[in-house]
């Protein structure tokens, strides 16, 4: 049995309420909640975020496969799953793919894990992530959202089956972006709507049931994502779906937005936390055509319940401001501060440091047991020289044991907020505190490591590691 | 055992620039001006100098010493540029004294000079040196974002935590340091900030990294200052008043504070290290009874407490007490940055330690002017280079 075997969520700490949009330009203020991504997130960042989420349950040991799904890709060549992975210490022999140009980017990695399925038990992650921009005060801005989510596949301990799987195309322009455009765009919306979105999951998810020989009645749950949740019920209705009973609506547009390719994902890791075992789903997902899929539930989804995963994310949230919004975005050109011109980090120094600061490894001393980062060569305790063995920081939980608020230092969301960061089992680390409030940040503090976006320039971008308090 | 540099090398000859933002001066002009001044101080003449020390650490990159020899004429001299970050003129005096001492030569100059306001830029001219200090590894950039404020602001929020001192409290205490400084550096002809200021002004001023507001770090200035060097036994042949060093020691941490959870941030303990080393070396036992005065690196307020604590001359977590009782002040027991320190001064990298040692200088030889402290015997300067938790740091104790 092939299935979804895992699954993490990433939702951005900051939320804009789509009314702080409209009274900031003089327009509408519709209600709801959009995420964004903090000034050092992207899609790369973000990804790792889900895939460390959805390794707490599924050993990153047996990941053959990974296969990273955006249209918001921070690198046009040079592949950004190799980035994840390494943030990640996958294993060398381990396939990475970036999927992109499209909102199904994610559901189109779902399908390309399954067919490539074959060992008992290895396993594919597929991770879709999305930081989509919108010109502002436009149709999308309100709209969209940042935000990222990862599924587990493979052949044991299956949470999900994959019963049947159909893909379908379409050429339609009605959303798109050109490469050397940082916005997206629409056409007529309502073309879009009719002959795009309406016209094609009709026509696809009818073309699937009869090619699996199902009926709509077949189905406890329905998972299907649009970019705007209203153009749902037309094609089901059509189709002879029972909207109510089987739960066909969006619970996520009015808290984070349409997140673009994770979309789906997040949808349906939602479903998966409340499904009961046995529980057949529809799940879809449309750009430029749509993948169609039949997944059913094992009992292995009662002990997936308790993490309430998506819940406890949408709880960790803190309102952003319209201006932070247009800063972090560069939505706005801002008069550069007075201070010392960045250098661009060397290619050949990042090259060295991958296994230290691309995966968070320090050294724990193979004869005093002292951990330490970054990884030292002499051991700082016992003086031991190249005795150690690698020890991987990103999932232990640190103390902040001094720390300060720093206005002085260059950063979109001032201050800069810096500590001593003590963990757990050892170690010390000088780290920034991001997707923090200053006022709460205190000596004991808990935190945990994030993987963030630093210094972005010549075209390097630096990613390293930051701490974040560690959510309720 | 280790030797000792106690009475081997004197000084006979200083000179010391105005520090500020010296926009007509360039890094030539300085350096002659200073070094000029120690010639008509000693009677030298630069065909008197055997070999030369500079200390810059961002002025002339990447070569300061071969251009030396064009500003300075020096014909066909030894000349070496000496980089140790904040300590950087203390170390460039450290091996001109042991230059001499090891016999080598009878005449030697050393310089510290720092041009930093041609930069265009507030504060240091770049942070990415400095970052090589805290990230993975140098050329990554992977580091937090670094301002040397934020970094000393983490010595402050676990100094009040640990000894029970609300914001308020703490805030306070610091800013008595800087009152006193600016009360002193108004005596000062070569400071770059001459103004008093009030606790309240402290308090009040605007915040750079919490819990550290403008008035709590010292500025970022121009400067040169410069010394000349001659065996002990010699001195007295160029002047009746020379003065002679009683230790040099530097001490360099190997970053525990950065890496090991033990350090707790409200100490430096290569300060401690370096302290101890200098004490033993000029046979002090009880540092606050037979110091006469300091010269410390207050680049901010609570580095300046800190220092009291880790050179002995408060006990540990007792600051606060000898601040009120006025203990630095320049009237009081230990008088501290008698000249203003940095904090009027500024902070010209390369330049700062042979400013401070031209204060003690001055005032061993009773030149101090309105700053004059009573029958002092022994004088000692600090730098600190890098932030607490991995620093380099120079004592020197020089006496009559």
């Amino acid at each position: 049995m092939i299935g979804i075997t895992g699954y993490g969520v990433y939702i951005p700490f900051y939320k804009l309420e789509r009314a702080a949009i409209g009274s900031f330009w003089g327009g509408a203020r519709p209600p709801g909640e959009r995420a964004v991504a903090n000034f050092d997130e992207d899609s790369v960042t973000m990804a790792v975020e889900a895939c460390r989420d959805c390794l707490e349950d599924v050993s990153a040991q047996t990941v053959k496969s990974l296969y990273l799904s955006s249209t918001s890709l921070p690198f046009a060549e040079k592949q950004n799953a190799v980035f994840v992975a390494t943030a990640l210490d996958l294993q060398r022999q381990t396939l990475t793919s970036d999927l992109t140009g499209s909102l199904r980017a994610g559901t189109n990695g779902l399908l390309q894990a399954t067919a490539q399925c074959s060992s008992e038990k290895d396993q594919a992650l597929v991770v879709a992530s999305d930081t989509r921009l919108a010109k502002p005060f436009g149709s999308k801005e309100m709209a969209i959202g940042d935000a990222a989510a990862a599924l587990a596949v493979g052949k044991q301990d299956v949470i999900a089956e994959i019963e049947k799987t159909y893909s379908s195309y379409e050429e339609i322009y009605d959303t798109y972006r050109t490469a050397g455009s940082p916005y997206i765009h629409d056409w007529d919306e309502r073309f879009g709507r009719e002959s795009g979105y309406i016209r094609t999951m009709t026509t696809g998810i009818k073309d699937a049931l009869e090619n699996w020989d199902m009926q709509p009645g077949d189905f406890q749950n329905i998972v299907v994502s649009a970019s705007n949740p209203g153009y749902l019920k037309k094609p089901l209705k059509t189709l002879g779906f029972d909207l109510k009973q089987q739960k066909a609506e969006d619970p996520l547009f009015q808290a984070i937005g349409f997140t673009g390719a994770p979309h789906p994902f997040l949808l349906l890791c939602a479903a998966l936390e409340t499904a009961q075992p046995g529980e057949r789903i529809l799940f879809a997902a449309y750009g430029d055509g749509c993948d169609v899929f039949s997944l059913k539930t094992t009992e292995a989804i009662v002990q997936f319940h308790k993490k309430q995963k998506i819940q406890t994310l949408l709880e960790n949230r803190q309102p952003v401001s319209y201006q932070k919004y247009l800063r972090w975005k560069n939505l706005v050109e801002m008069e550069p501060a007075k201070r010392p011109k960045q250098e661009t980090a060397s290619s050949v120094a990042l090259y060295r440091d991958q296994k230290c600061g691309m995966a968070f490894n320090g050294s724990k001393c193979r004869n005093c047991g002292t951990i330490q980062y970054p990884v030292q060569r002499i051991c700082m305790n016992c003086r031991a020289k190249d005795d150690f063995d690698y020890f991987s920081f990103a999932d232990k939980k640190g103390h902040i044991t001094t720390f300060s608020h720093d206005f002085l230092a260059v950063t979109p969301d001032p201050p800069a907020t810096l500590a001593a960061v003590d963990f757990e089992p050892g170690g010390r680390v000088m780290l920034d505190i991001t997707d923090r409030e200053p006022d709460a940040v205190h000596i004991g503090m808990p935190v945990v490591p994030t993987f963030r976006r630093f210094r972005l320039t010549d075209g390097i971008q630096v990613y390293w590691w930051k701490a974040k308090p560690l959510k309720k | 055992m280790m030797g000792s540099i106690k009475d081997k090398v004197a000084i006979i000859g200083m000179g010391c620039t105005k520090f500020g933002e010296n926009w007509d001066m360039s890094f030539d002009d300085m350096v002659i001006e200073a070094v000029y001044e120690a010639f008509a101080d000693s009677g030298m003449t630069e065909k008197d100098l055997e070999a030369v020390w500079i200390g810059s650490y961002w002025s002339n990159l990447p070569a300061p010493s071969q251009p030396l020899a064009t500003t300075l004429k020096l014909d066909y001299k030894p000349i070496t540029r000496v980089e140790n970050m904040c300590a950087t003129a203390s170390d460039a005096l450290r091996n001109a004294v042991y230059a001499v001492a090891s016999g080598a030569y009878d005449v030697a100059l050393a310089i510290g000079a720092e041009k930093l306001k041609d930069s265009g830029v507030s504060g240091l001219p770049t942070d990415d040196l400095a970052m090589g200090l805290v990230s993975t590894a140098p050329n990554t950039f992977r580091s937090r974002n670094f301002t040397a404020p934020g970094h000393f602001a983490m010595m402050a929020v676990k100094y009040f935590e640990k000894y029970g001192l609300s914001p308020e409290e703490g805030r306070r205490m610091l800013a008595r340091i800087m009152v006193k400084n600016h009360k002193n550096g108004l005596l000062a002809p070569n400071a770059h900030f001459k103004m008093e200021i009030t606790e309240e002004q402290v308090l009040k001023a605007p915040m750079v990294a919490w819990p550290l507001g403008l008035l709590d770090c010292c500025g970022v200035s121009d400067g040169a200052a410069a010394a000349i060097v001659v065996p002990a036994s010699k001195a007295k042949e160029y002047r009746k008043d020379p003065v002679y060093l009683k230790a040099m020691q530097i001490a360099v941490g190997p970053s525990e504070g950065y890496m090991n959870p033990e350090h707790d941030w409200t100490m430096v303990k290569e300060t401690y290290r370096a302290g101890q080393a200098a004490y033993t070396e000029a046979e002090i036992k009880t540092p606050r009874d037979e110091i006469s005065f300091a010269e410390v690196h207050d680049c901010f307020s609570i580095t300046e407490a800190v220092i009291y604590e880790d050179l002995q001359f408060s006990p540990r977590g007792q600051a606060k007490k000898d601040i009120d009782n006025g203990t630095f002040e320049l009237d009081g027991k230990l008088p501290v940055n008698t000249d203003g320190g940095l904090k009027c001064f500024g902070h010209p990298i390369g330049a700062s330690g042979l400013r401070m040692m031209y204060e003690v200088y001055k005032q061993l030889q009773g030149k101090a002017d309105k700053r004059q402290i009573k029958d002092p015997r022994l004088g000692l300067t600090h730098n600190l280079g890098g932030t607490p938790g991995g620093c380099t740091i120079s004592v020197n104790i020089a006496g009559i």
